[in-house]
C-alpha cells in the first residue's frame, strides 16, 4: 500500500485507526476493511446484532430548483416524479445505449431532493447529472457531509430511545432528526439485507456521531469486508462488479426499478434497448449460484453446462457467512437461468458443481 | 522439538524424522483473516521448492500456499476440510497443512529462523 498517502480519507479516519481498523484501499478513499474481530465475527454481528459502518466515501449532492424531479428522469428510468416526500427509491443512471452508468439511492426532502450515489462513480455521475438540467435545477454536492450505515437487527432497538422519529419510518422512508443533538438525515434503508438506516450529518460531527451510535447497546464496527459479504447474501449489486457500462437493467434482473409510467413514455437514455429486452428477451441474465461443498468461487471464473461448453462468469463470489457456504452471483445464458439449473464452476482447473439460485440467499429483514 | 524454519511465503517447517511438517505463519493468518475454505495437494505429488501446492481460501480472497522445499507429499492434514478454522485458531500447530519428505534434508536448515523471520516481517510492515 504504497500509495496510501495520495488516498483520500473520510471524516472518521482517525477513529478507524483508534478502533484497530485495517485500511485498505477503495475507491480512492483510505477505507476499513475490517477491525480487529475480523469480517466473519463483524458479519455475524450484523446478523444478530448491530453494526456500524462508515460510508462517507460515497457521493451525496442535493438537486434543488423547480421541476428538478423531472430534470432527474432525464438520466434515469426510475419514476422520480411519483416519489413522495420523506420516501427514497433506488434507480439506476443509464448511458445512451442502454448500459448501467450507476446506481443511486434518491430521497425526496420535501423541498428537494437528495442523492446517494457510488464512490467510484460519483464525480462521473454529478457530470452527467449537470449535463441535462435545466435552468433553474440546480445540482449541490455535499462533499461536507458524512454517511454512517447502522445496520441490524439490534439496530431499532438501539435507536429508539434516542431518535424515535427514525423508528417510526417504515424501509425507504427518511426524515430530518437529530441523534444526541447532531442534526441528520436518516434513511430507514442500507445494503446488508438487514433493518436499519443511512444517516447523513455534517463531517466536523460525524466522529461524535459515530462515538454516539457505537456506545449504544449492542453496536459494534463493521468494515467494507463485511459490507461486501452482507450485500452479496442479501442478493445486491455492486457497481462495477456486478453491473457497469455493458450490462442492462433487464440482464441485470433490475427492470423492478424502472418506473411504470416511464416503461409507456420511453423516455429515458436507453430506452430502446430496454424496450426490445422485454419483449424479444435477452441474451443472458443474472442469477445466484450455490456451488456444493465449502470452496468459494469468486469473480471471473467461469460458467459451463456440466460437462460441457462456457454459458456465462461469476462476477460476485465468496463464503456467506450467515449462509454457512459459498455463494455467487453471475450472468448465464438465458436457458440455463432457471432456478434449480445444474451448471458447473470451473475454479482453478477443476470443475465445481453448483445450481442456480434465487437470490437473496439470506432472506431480507426490512421494516416494512 | 526442532525449531521452526520461515519462508518468505509466511510458511512455517518444522523437521521431524524423516518429513517435514509445514503450515502458514500467525502472521500470515492474521492477515487472511477467517479461512473458510482449503485446497490441499495428492499424497505422493512431487514438488518443487516454491511450487504452489494448496490454497487458502478466506471470506475476502483465496491465496497460495506454495512448497517451502523439494520433495514428496507424504500426508496432509484432514481435519482442516471440515474445520479449516484450525489454521486461524493454532496455525503452527493443529492447523499444519502437509508433511513433505524433503528431496534435500539440507534444505531446512537454510530457510529463516524465528528471529529472522520476525525481522522480515517487520521489514514489510
Amino acid at each position: 500500500m504504497a500509495d496510501t498517502e495520495t488516498l483520500f480519507e473520510t471524516p472518521l479516519a482517525d477513529l478507524h485507526r483508534a478502533l484497530g481498523g485495517r485500511m485498505v484501499a477503495f475507491a480512492g478513499y483510505a477505507m476499513p476493511v475490517q477491525y480487529p474481530a475480523g469480517i466473519m465475527a463483524e458479519h455475524l454481528h450484523v446478523r444478530s446484532a448491530a453494526g456500524l459502518f462508515d460510508v462517507s466515501h460515497m457521493g451525496q449532492a442535493e438537486l434543488l430548483g423547480e421541476g428538478a424531479a423531472a430534470a432527474l428522469e432525464r438520466v434515469t428510468p426510475a419514476d422520480i416524479q411519483a416519489l413522495k416526500p420523506g420516501r427514497q427509491r433506488y434507480g439506476l443512471l443509464m448511458t445512451p445505449e442502454g448500459g448501467i452508468f450507476d446506481d443511486f439511492m434518491v430521497a425526496n426532502l420535501g423541498d428537494r431532493l437528495l442523492l446517494v450515489v457510488n464512490a467510484s462513480r460519483k464525480h462521473d455521475d454529478f457530470a452527467l447529472i449537470e449535463s441535462v438540467l435545466p435552468t433553474g435545477v440546480q445540482l449541490r454536492r455535499l462533499p461536507d457531509r458524512a454517511l454512517l450505515a447502522l445496520q441490524g437487527p439490534g439496530a431499532a432497538p438501539a435507536m429508539a430511545p434516542i431518535a424515535p422519529a427514525l423508528t417510526a419510518l417504515s424501509f425507504m422512508g427518511i426524515a430530518q432528526a437529530e441523534i444526541a443533538g447532531i442534526p441528520v438525515i436518516a434513511s430507514r434503508s442500507g445494503y446488508t439485507g438487514e433493518d436499519g438506516w443511512e444517516i447523513s450529518a455534517p463531517a466536523g460531527e460525524a466522529e461524535a456521531l459515530a462515538k454516539h451510535l457505537l456506545g449504544l447497546p449492542g453496536v459494534q464496527p463493521a468494515g467494507l469486508g463485511a459490507r461486501d459479504s452482507l450485500r452479496l447474501e442479501a442478493g445486491l449489486c455492486l457497481y462495477g462488479t456486478d453491473i457497469d457500462e455493458s450490462t442492462s437493467p433487464v440482464e441485470a434482473a433490475l427492470t423492478w426499478s424502472i418506473g411504470k409510467r416511464r416503461r409507456m413514455a420511453w423516455d429515458f437514455p436507453g430506452a430502446g434497448r430496454v424496450r426490445d429486452e422485454l419483449a424479444n428477451g435477452t441474451a443472458r441474465l443474472r442469477v445466484g449460484l450455490r456451488p456444493e461443498g465449502r470452496q468459494p468461487a469468486r469473480g471471473e471464473t467461469m460458467i459451463h453446462v456440466p460437462g460441457g461448453d462456457t454459458i456465462g462468469s461469476i462476477t460476485s463470489g465468496g463464503f456467506g457467512p450467515s449462509l454457512g457456504g459459498p455463494m455467487a452471483m453471475g450472468y448465464v445464458a438465458r436457458p440455463h437461468a432457471a432456478d434449480g439449473t445444474p451448471i458447473e464452476l470451473i475454479v482453478r482447473g477443476k470443475p465445481i458443481p453448483a445450481r442456480v439460485t434465487p437470490m437473496p440467499f439470506v432472506p431480507h429483514r426490512y421494516a416494512r | 522439538m526442532p525449531e521452526l524454519k520461515y519462508t518468505q511465503d509466511h510458511e512455517w517447517v518444522q523437521a521431524e524424522g524423516d518429513a517435514a511438517t509445514i503450515g502458514i505463519t500467525d502472521h500470515a493468518q492474521n492477515a487472511l483473516g477467517d479461512v473458510v475454505f482449503v485446497d490441499l495437494p495428492e499424497v505422493g505429488r512431487e514438488v518443487a521448492a516454491g511450487e504452489a501446492i494448496a490454497v487458502v481460501e478466506s471470506v475476502k480472497a483465496a491465496s497460495d500456499v506454495y512448497a517451502p522445499i523439494a520433495g514428496r507429499v507424504v500426508e496432509v492434514n484432514a481435519a482442516l476440510t471440515d474445520d479449516p478454522g484450525l489454521i486461524n485458531r493454532e496455525p503452527t500447530g493443529s492447523g499444519w497443512f502437509f508433511k513433505i519428505e524433503p528431496a534435500d534434508p539440507a534444505a531446512i536448515g537454510a530457510l529463516m529462523d524465528e528471529s529472522a523471520y520476525a525481522a522480515f516481517v517487520d521489514s514489510q510492515a
